[in-house]
């Protein structure tokens, strides 16, 4: 009996996300699932109730029938009180639920008997987890959506120009905080022209900023800040100061602040004072994008937009919902990936594997029993560690070709000594001078081989081996001073003569018409 | 002329080739260096035939014998397709190794050679015509069974005979012993026997060894068969006493041996197991069901892979055997250009062993015009790939095969590879599933970034030409 999932209207005032859109939907059916959708659900993100129906999709009217009908229901808020009184035994629950927040609301679904997976709870460093990471997807809404309402509030252009009527500078943005969020509002802000720096405690993320088409401002202290998960962590007082100074020059050189800082289970760390905004130009715009936590900047109001010394503070903490039909896709393919891990066997029949570790992560109630916590993770990557790793085939790769090859160790250079040693002492007393002055033009001839062709660049091995295919009908020398007269010695070199002849004349041939193709 | 003068011009000619070598460090200067050789080569000819030990009777002969054989090498030259290089170049390392041969027997048979040596200096000689011929017959066998190896008129397979090692020590004691027999031989017809059945042992040898190393070895095998030639040339020089010819068969030499050095090395192999043969059949087969990857192949359309192309800012294609088999280098050309032209940065990631000759791969794509400062070297992009957005395999396998890096039990653990999968998406081109030639399983097809594009090379890259253009 194959499942029903119900995706009922969010109810949290201003929320314009959905938590399944009508081309997830479709792909649920294909799992093997039933879909039922509320009316109006996806209204507020530019889906209509035809576009889900045509997906496949039930329409039902009312929440109280659609948590009824639905054997799992797929949501983006934490149910309100209302709504955990319309669950019943056995139902399972996917959504936002963030437990450590709410700890009243995981006793009342307790008490219901269900099953929650917290979307929120995934173990984000497992990297078979990413394709259901929601975090990082809203995240990453959230940092373009951060650009884009600063470039609103923000009175100029962000990318230099020099037109008629007069030369615009290009608008300077610092972003503090460089995590998913921050990632993207620098993209986004680069790609809109803007100057962006960036600073984040975690030294690693450098690379990433510059990849990203920032600049990476560091704090004048030697501090890591990584604290284990991909998070950061609290930073020690001789840092702080440091970061104060360095927080303090870029505020009045900026036009924008964008600042995602946030560590776990904290309030938000205050980069921003309210001395460093009367700092700022008239006219410039700071995003708080950790206004939901107290914010960043002191001066922030959650949920507000306000005017402070002439410098616009934007403290939205619904980013996400702001663009709603994106949000609502890519959270709702994020449920989709989830789906697909509990259903591996596409009948439409979830198994909720508290083997599996990102399942065992996610879910925080298992048929009215808390099981969250989850016991820490086996696998965190530890920062420290990584480093040695990475440098050491850094060192091998130096032995490569084209340069010297590592000097070999002192045995064996010893025997190869002894070896030759033996061997020419060999030859020295037996042969005749005649032949070693032969033998002293192979051996040096070899050296000279050697040294040469170490010089060839890779890229012309393949020249290199019909040039000296060609030269080896040099070997026709031999077969030149035979023609005699005589019958079979003749036909002999005369044979010899016609072979190497193709060679000589073939390799250089063939090795010319290569090398004219090589171009710059 | 006289001996001085002919031994001046063989120095001549000797610095030459040696400059003709060193020119080919740079594509600017190996043209140049192409041209010192061809003058080299015209004046050794040309001294040996004007001087002292030709006969005039005989230079008829070696002008009909130069211009049947040029013609037909510059007919090769002028028609061969650049896929079918090494199939040439094998071609043209029997030739040498045949002339050897022959060289050795007329000089045997020639009373002339020999005169006026006795002792040591007699078994000296008779030992280096012994050993002239052995290595020419070896060059020479080995290298027809690489031609047809390499043209696909022989199976690609590793022929493996049961006790096959047992097999060469054996002939290599018959070869000694007869050995002895023919510096023992008082006359030239008593030594025929000893150096005819030497011969055929050497033959068997030859075919023997080259029999039994499968496809993708052929690099080395090729470079082997290089080195040789020039060993071939060497021996004859000292049976010959000409120094010029010691020289030149010392630097063909060693150079071929450079090159099997590096192909080998760049397989994490040594050069022993190589020659030994049968890589991929029995040790390979074992450690792969355990190793199983885990995780699904994400296949791609050709439609899918233009958007991703045109997407992204930097790209590294990654050749292989697979391109040179579908003759798609034109077509990769015409959509590096494109992409060029769109401001993407695009290179090429060139594995030493990539195809089946060294530099097999450099030459395809300069045959296709693509310039050859944007192709690069293993070493020189392997630190490149996190900053690259796609990275696209055409006809590769084992080459950026991962396994190499974090399986100690892979058969092919520890071999250098390009590190396509630190790319932001990869792409493998490929006809199936199947696996390498190492019989590894690749679990690049399995990681979340990679995609496959399934389906004959060309036909596929023009696809993705067509929809690039639209």
């Amino acid at each position: 009996m194959p499942l029903t999932i119900g995706v009922p209207r969010e109810v949290f005032a201003g929320e314009k996300r959905v938590a399944s859109v009508p081309e997830v939907v479709e792909k649920l059916i294909k799992l093997g699932f039933k879909v039922a959708v509320e009316s109006g659900a996806g209204d507020a993100a530019n889906f209509s109730d035809d576009v889900y129906r045509s997906a496949g999709a039930e329409i039902i009217v009312g929440a109280a029938k659609l948590w009824a009908a639905s054997d799992m229901v797929f949501k983006v808020r934490e149910p309100s009180a209302d709504e955990v009184g319309l669950m019943h035994a056995g139902q399972t629950l996917i959504s936002f639920i963030w437990p450590a927040q709410n700890p009243e609301l995981m006793k009342q679904l307790a008490a219901k008997k269900v099953t929650v997976l917290a979307i929120d709870s995934l173990p984000r460093t497992l990297s078979r987890a990413q394709k259901m990471d929601a975090l990082t997807s809203m995240a990453g809404i959230t940092g373009y959506r951060a650009v884009i309402e600063a470039a609103n509030a923000f009175g100029r252009f962000f990318s230099g120009q020099i037109t008629a009527a007069g030369k615009v500078p290009p608008a300077k943005v610092f972003i503090a905080g460089a995590g998913v969020a921050g990632l993207a509002a620098i993209g986004t802000a680069v790609s809109l022209g803007a100057i962006v720096r960036a600073n984040d405690t975690r030294s690693e993320v450098a690379d990433q900023v510059v990849s990203m088409g920032g600049e990476f401002v560091k704090v004048d202290y030697e501090e890591e800040g990584s604290g284990g998960g991909g998070y950061a962590k609290v930073m020690s007082e001789g840092f702080q100061t440091a970061q104060r100074e360095m927080y303090a020059k870029q505020a009045k050189e900026v036009d924008i602040i964008i600042t995602t800082a946030l560590i776990p289970g904290k309030p938000a760390p205050k980069l921003i004072t309210a001395e460093m905004v009367k700092s700022m130009k008239p006219g410039s715009v700071i995003v708080d994008l950790a206004a939901e936590r107290g914010g960043n900047c002191e001066l922030t109001e959650p949920g507000q937009v306000v005017v402070k010394h002439g410098v616009t503070i934007v403290g939205y903490t619904d980013l996400p919902s702001r663009l709603a039909k994106q949000s609502s896709t890519l959270y709702g393919t994020n449920l989709f990936r989830l789906t697909e891990e509990l259903c591996k066997t596409k009948d439409g029949i979830i198994d909720v594997n508290m083997e599996d570790e990102a399942i065992r992560g996610l879910t925080v109630i298992k048929n009215g029993e808390v099981t969250w916590p989850p016991p820490a993770p086996k696998v965190v990557a530890a920062p420290p560690a990584a480093k040695p790793a990475a440098s050491a085939p850094a060192q091998k790769k130096s032995g490569g070709h084209g340069k010297a090859s590592a000097p070999a160790s002192a045995t064996s250079t010893a025997v190869m000594f002894l070896v030759a040693a033996v061997v020419f002492w060999f030859i020295g007393s037996g042969a005749p001078p005649a032949f070693l002055a032969h033998f002293t033009v192979f051996v040096l001839a070899c050296f000279v081989g050697y040294m040469v062709v170490w010089n060839v660049t890779p890229a012309l091995h393949t020249p290199l081996m019909s040039v000296t295919n060609a030269i080896s009908s040099i070997i026709a020398i031999g077969a030149l001073v035979q023609v005699g007269p005589e019958g079979w010695i003749r036909w002999l070199a005369v044979a010899a003569i016609a072979l190497t002849a193709v060679n000589m004349f073939g390799g250089f041939a063939v090795t010319q018409r290569m090398l004219q193709m090589f171009r710059k | 002329m006289s001996a001085s003068l002919a031994t001046v011009s063989y120095i001549g000619a000797t610095i030459l080739f040696i400059l003709s070598l060193g020119g080919l460090s740079n594509p600017e200067t190996s043209r140049r260096g192409n041209l010192y050789g061809m003058i080299g080569m015209a004046i050794a000819v040309l001294a040996t035939v004007f001087g002292p030990r030709v006969t005039m009777a005989g230079i008829p002969w070696i002008v009909g014998a130069m211009v049947a054989g040029g013609a037909v090498g510059l007919y090769a030259a002028r028609t061969v397709k650049m896929t079918q290089m090494p199939e040439l170049v094998a071609l043209m390392h029997s030739l040498v190794g045949l002339a050897a041969m022959l060289v050795g027997f007329a000089n045997y048979i020639d009373p002339a050679a020999s005169a006026g040596l006795s002792g040591a200096e007699k078994s000296i000689h008779e030992m280096e015509i012994y050993i002239g011929i052995l290595i020419g017959a070896i060059t020479f066998s080995g290298s027809v069974i690489a031609f047809g190896k390499l043209s696909g008129k022989i199976g690609g397979n590793p022929m493996l005979l049961p006790a096959r090692h047992w097999i060469n020590l054996a002939g290599l004691l018959v070869v000694i012993w007869f050995g002895r027999e023919f510096l023992n031989a008082h006359s030239i017809s008593d030594g025929m026997t000893p150096l005819i059945v030497m011969t055929v042992i050497a033959l068997l040898f030859g075919i023997h060894m080259v029999m039994a190393i499968g496809g993708a070895d052929m690099p080395v095998v090729v470079s082997m068969l290089n080195s040789y030639s020039g060993w071939a040339a060497a021996a004859t020089g000292f049976m010959l006493n000409n120094d010029l010819l010691i020289v030149t068969g010392a630097l063909v030499g060693s150079s071929g041996a450079i090159l099997s050095y590096i192909m080998c090395a760049a397989m994490n192999r040594h050069f022993i197991s190589v020659i030994a043969g049968g890589f991929g059949t029995t040790s390979g087969a074992t450690p792969v069901a355990g190793a199983q990857p885990a995780g699904e192949v994400v296949p791609i359309s050709s439609v899918d892979t233009a958007e991703l192309l045109r997407d992204a800012k930097s790209v590294i294609i990654v050749p292989g055997y697979g391109m040179a088999v579908a003759q798609a280098q034109h077509t990769v050309y015409e959509i590096t250009k494109h992409l060029r032209e769109k401001g993407v940065n695009i290179r090429f990631g060139i594995h030493p062993v990539a195809g089946r000759m060294p530099g097999h791969m450099n030459v395809l794509l300069a045959e296709a015009k693509v310039p050859y400062d944007i192709v690069m070297e293993m070493d020189e992009l392997n630190d490149d790939f996190p900053s690259t957005d796609v990275a696209m395999v055409i006809g590769a396998n084992d080459i950026v095969n991962p396994g190499a890096q974090d399986d100690p039990n892979s058969p092919i653990a520890g071999m250098p590879v390009l590190e396509v999968w630190k790319a932001k998406t990869s792409i493998v081109m490929k006809r199936s599933m199947a696996s390498g030639y190492a019989g590894v399983d690749n679990p690049l097809f399995y990681k979340e970034n990679n995609r496959m594009l399934f389906g004959d090379a060309k036909k596929m890259l023009d696809e993705v030409l067509l929809a690039l253009k639209t």
